[in-house]
């Protein structure tokens, strides 16, 4: 087969026929646009195809190479997961926002230009937005508004950054960018706000745990792996994302200690796991590289693991608030026995799939001599194990009794972690069925003696660092709250700013009266006169600044317009 | 979901096989350092190559974690409303 049908495609005009279906028939349906999208890829040869010539310019709708591959199966994947996770669901708009979200990231990983990639780009911000909205709620409707305005600000300077490249280079291929020049700077702001680099970073924790249970489950598979995808593809060797990536590691871990909300907790997690392959990718090592991509694929499928072990609690209980929460193994055995897999895999315990894919980017890391790096990821680890590993089972399914009695998870839900699990322990007993896959050969082996028994020390020495401060009442206890992050800014000091600007503006214009009246006329007039032919506005200017404009101008109008409606 | 009415009795319910459950966590502990005796680990930093540096990282990292978060709830911790009041009563 000759591979130019865009493999998008089958997810995205699949999901537009999912109406028409119902019941038995529907869910038939939805099980076989992943695998037939599968069955396809696996014709595919590795090359450029796709390609339509527009403008002057090669599009390339699919470039397939090891990189693309691997994101391509593992998003492939997740659609599969996600969609016998959510098959219990009877709203027809989550399963087409679903698919076409998954079909969009997936065409922007086989983007093969950086205009294609945009196209996708936005359309995965505009089709994830609705899993958030589907919850239907007030908190939700202003969620879903503030997500999709940092997603689409990514998008903006995506674009803007792609068509500086562009005027700079002459091409659109989407290869190596590096940070050389501003048209890479804008660029990797778009990657940064989809991986979630610090301070661009809130938008993940605001959104996804106000998902459908189901809809979350989709959320964490694409978007950040996206992200990490393009910083594989554009940015590798970049030193900056270094230290963007150790302190994303470390950084989220202190809030996921003191979160309340559990899925909340897994989205801090999430974060903490992206500062691991940030990290690898600006080491910029074969090994670096192999390591972060490999820890993408493996965190798509433990945190999706962890996410439905959650969303399945949230769609029995009603609440997935730890201070709520409490001794739900007795009725729920299942869904704990998933979540302690998820959590054993996040935590990197031998074995599980965390281990053999997070040890690569530590031990590039030790190889380059990076000790800070090295000793924050250190720290890090013990960290996720503490918050993620063990905070996320105990207080879900153990601790003190809640006295609440539900039913256990529905079974597609029991089906879809059980596969997951199964794949979490796969990958932790045959790494090198992934390391096959990986974008560079490798002869990296996980499983040394001081290299398990040293992870081991670490876990269960974290372990008993949670039971000591339990047992001795120094652990903070789970309370309803809610923890200010930097979406305080926006959501709060941003807002008194407008208000206060608005309100000096109209005391100014008060004051001022006729005598601005008065200037704002004959400024009109100088205008006028600057239309006529030869005028200052009548002139023709280089394409290129008008782009730039248009772009300030868009940006200007986002962020006035988002500082003052998302107050609330 | 309702208010607990089995009266069936777990094995974590007794508080008394939580603490074997303590008790064993700390001989699996001491038994994970006891192999630094025999085995010499092989590491990209000469400390890390110490006797029972990773157990005591982990233990201490994790206290220092929970302590500094601690900390830091008195800082960023808001009542559950915070951003659903209006302006005024923050």
């Amino acid at each position: 087969m000759s591979g130019d049908f865009p493999v998008a495609l089958i997810l995205i005009f699949g999901a537009a026929l999912v109406p028409l279906f119902r019941g038995v028939a529907r869910s038939a349906y939805l099980l076989l646009l992943p695998l037939l999208a599968f069955a396809y890829l696996l014709t595919v040869p590795l090359g450029l195809h796709g390609q339509i010539e527009l403008l002057g310019q090669t599009l390339v709708l699919m470039r397939v190479d090891k990189l693309s591959l691997l994101f391509g199966y593992i998003f492939l994947l997740a659609v599969l997961l996600s969609v016998i996770y959510a098959l219990h669901v009877d709203d027809t708009m989550q399963h087409v926002a679903g698919l076409v979200y998954a079909g969009s990231a997936i065409g922007a990983v086989f983007a093969g230009d950086l205009m294609s990639l945009f196209i996708y780009w936005e359309l995965t911000a505009v089709s994830s937005v609705l899993l958030v909205w589907a919850r239907r709620g007030e908190h939700s409707a202003a969620t879903g508004m503030r997500y999709l305005i940092a997603q689409l600000l990514s998008g903006m300077f995506l674009l803007a950054g792609a068509v500086m490249h562009w005027r700079a280079t002459g091409s659109l291929e989407f290869g190596q960018i590096g940070l050389t020049n501003t048209a890479g700077a804008l660029i990797l702001i778009a990657f940064g706000i989809k991986s979630a680099f610090p301070l661009l970073h809130n938008w993940l924790m605001d959104a996804y745990p106000e998902a459908t249970p189901t809809g979350t489950v989709f959320l964490s598979a694409f978007t950040t792996k996206l992200g990490i995808y393009a910083l594989a593809r554009g940015f590798p060797g970049t030193e900056e994302l270094i230290w963007i990536g150790t302190l994303m590691a470390a950084f989220p871990i202190f809030y996921a200690v003191i979160e309340n909300d559990l899925r909340r907790v897994l989205a801090y997690s999430m974060n903490n796991q992206l500062g691991f392959m940030v990290v690898g990718i600006g080491i910029g090592s074969e090994l670096a590289i192999n390591g972060a991509v490999a820890h993408a694929f493996a965190d798509i499928i433990f945190k999706g693991l962890l996410f439905m072990s959650m969303g399945a609690v949230l769609f029995r209980t009603g609440t997935i608030k730890g201070s709520e929460l409490g001794g739900l193994y007795k009725s729920m055995p299942w869904t704990t026995g998933f979540c302690m897999v998820g959590a054993a895999s996040i935590s990197a315990f031998p074995l599980f799939s965390g281990f053999v894919t997070k040890s690569m980017i530590m031990t590039a890391a030790a190889g380059e001599g990076m000790l800070l790096t090295w000793l924050v990821l250190l720290f890090a680890s013990a960290g996720v194990f503490h918050h993620a590993g063990i905070k996320i089972p105990y207080f879900a399914f153990f601790s003190h009794d809640s006295g609440i009695r539900c039913k256990e998870a529905p079974r597609n839900m029991l089906l879809a972690m059980g596969i997951a699990a199964t794949l979490c322990i796969g990958i932790g007993v045959f790494p090198h069925k992934l390391y096959a896959l990986l974008p560079y050969v490798t002869d990296y082996e996980p499983y040394t003696a001081s290299h398990v028994v040293a992870q081991l020390q670490l876990l269960f020495f974290s372990a008993l660092a949670f039971a000591v401060l339990m047992r001795t009442g120094i652990y903070p206890p789970e309370l309803r709250s809610v923890n200010l992050d930097s979406d305080w800014f926006y959501r709060v000091a941003g807002r008194r700013m407008v208000h206060t600007f608005g309100l000096a503006l109209a005391i100014t214009r008060e004051g001022l009266g006729e005598g601005l009246m008065a200037r704002a006329a004959s400024f009109g007039e100088s205008i006028r006169r600057q239309r006529q032919p030869h005028g200052l506005l009548l002139r023709s200017w280089p394409t290129g600044n008008m782009a730039l404009w248009v772009m300030v101008m868009l940006l200007a109008y986002l962020l006035f317009y988002y500082l003052g409606h998302n107050g609330a | 979901m309702s208010a607990s009415t089995d009266t069936k009795k777990y094995w974590l319910d007794s508080s008394e096989n939580v603490t074997k459950l303590y008790r064993g966590l700390w001989v699996v502990c001491l038994m994970l350092v006891g192999i630094d005796l025999f085995l010499h680990r092989h590491e990209d930093f000469e400390f890390a190559t110490l006797f029972g540096f990773h157990a005591a990282y982990g233990f201490f990292a994790c206290v220092a974690l929970v302590l500094a978060a601690k900390q830091l709830r008195k800082l960023i911790m808001r009542p559950e409303d915070y951003y659903d009041r209006d302006s005024d009563e923050r």
